[in-house]
């Protein structure tokens, strides 16, 4: 892979994170965090949602009028969205009924419009889906580390299977969004201690 | 082109492709999503029977449903019977419950045995409670609580308690969840109100 797509692609894991360096789509990333399936198809939900939003809005950049431009991004992203959670109802029933609203509010999640605007309103179509693949993803790595950590500790299983023995009570405290907060925090804190990031 | 009709020309192409990607979409899966959502309400019931279905894939779910649970009008009211295998009779009634949670609708249903007052099995479907607190309502160990339980005496709804964890239970009264006061008191209050609004049918069908 060339250089300049690798980089596209790979920074948003480490360090331009979305959510860890950048700290966007915090919302959803508190609230499909409780179990790691839920994560997993967050995860891929979004993925696709801001890949197909990046191309989409990248081909229509030279022609998309300047005076309804985020409205247009918005058509397309929400459009997306729907797409995807009316599959999730037909595919993956159990699992959109644990995401319930999380899919839908897919369209408000900041990563998505922002990099929208920030990149594919700049660039050509294809960087723009490698970014928009790097970015889903790199807020999944996020995503799934969270709610690796929140089952763990919550329910004593991870993707469903028992880790501990079944006397183990559950830590309720993971369970809940202030429990999130905190796991996200000490994340956040330990990323950016790796990759010596510092806020200007 | 002047550049404002070149916009409105552009938002209408827009609105049109869209409107057509959603309506396809939405006309393509509204089968299979309608097919899902009924199974979960014949998952919900056969699991109010009090039937495990924690082994059952979704055939075996199905065939279960199929060949035990009837559905049957209790006036203007929703009912559904349970007949075991080669029995004549319904050996035991099924009737939804929902009310307000913490923060969501609660939706299930509750089993009667064949004396009409014995609770056989209780189960939530649908709701939006705090994980690992209030959601607690959908698991075995509170569920399991309310079989054998009496639900009506003397073709009365009885009143129907949650009590505190770690407090006597007695015939008519189940142990609360720790950390969901709210959700347990919506419990507690659509299990009575809707006892009580089925309590009129189960007596006139007693004396039969």
């Amino acid at each position: 892979m060339a250089s300049a797509a690798k980089k596209l692609l790979m920074d948003p894991f480490t360090d331009n994170n979305p959510i860890t360096v950048q700290v966007l789509g915090i919302c959803s990333a508190l609230a499909v965090t409780v179990k790691v399936d839920t994560a997993i198809v967050m995860t891929l939900a979004l993925t696709a949602v801001v890949t197909l939003s990046n191309f989409v809005i990248s081909l229509l950049r030279n022609v998309i009028p300047n005076g309804i431009r985020m409205i247009v991004e918005m058509a397309v992203i929400a459009s997306l969205v729907i797409i995807a959670d009316q599959l999730l109802r037909a595919y993956l029933f159990d699992i959109s009924k644990q995401l319930s609203v999380f899919v839908g509010l897919i369209i408000t999640n900041c990563i998505v419009m922002g990099r929208a605007e920030a990149f594919a309103l700049q660039n050509p179509p294809k960087d723009s889906l490698l970014d928009g693949l790097g970015n889903g993803l790199g807020y999944g790595i996020v995503l799934i580390a969270v709610a690796s950590i929140r089952e763990i500790l919550g329910f004593g299983k991870w993707l469903g299977f028992s880790l501990f023995p079944e006397t183990y009570m559950g830590n309720g405290l993971a369970l809940l969004a202030p429990g999130a907060f905190i796991i996200l925090g000490l994340l956040i804190w330990a990323q950016r201690t790796v990759s010596k990031y510092v806020e200007d | 082109m002047r550049e404002d009709t070149r916009t409105i020309t552009f938002a209408a192409i827009i609105c049109v492709t869209c409107s057509l990607l959603l309506s396809g979409t939405a006309a393509g899966l509204k089968s299979l999503q309608q097919a899902n959502e009924a199974f979960d309400v014949k998952r919900n019931i056969v699991k109010a029977f009090g039937i495990d279905i924690s082994e059952m894939d979704r055939p075996k779910i199905e065939a279960t449903f199929e060949q035990h649970v009837a559905e049957e009008k209790a006036g203007e009211l929703e009912l559904f019977t349970w007949t075991d295998e080669g029995a004549e009779k319904a050996s035991k009634y099924a009737f939804p419950i929902s009310g307000k949670g913490l923060w969501s609708l609660l939706e299930g249903y509750l089993s009667l045995d064949a004396d009409l007052e014995t609770i056989a099995g209780v189960s939530f479907y649908k709701h939006g409670e705090t994980p690992g607190l209030g959601a607690e309502i959908e698991k075995a160990w509170f569920l399991s609580q309310f079989t054998g339980k009496k639900l009506y005496a003397q073709g009365k709804a009885v009143a129907f308690k949650l009590v505190k964890p770690g407090m006597p239970t007695n015939e008519s009264a189940v142990e609360g969840i720790s950390g969901a006061t709210i959700t347990g008191k919506g419990v507690e209050a659509l299990i009575r109100k809707d006892a009580a609004a089925y309590a009129e049918y189960f007596k006139s069908i007693k004396g039969n």
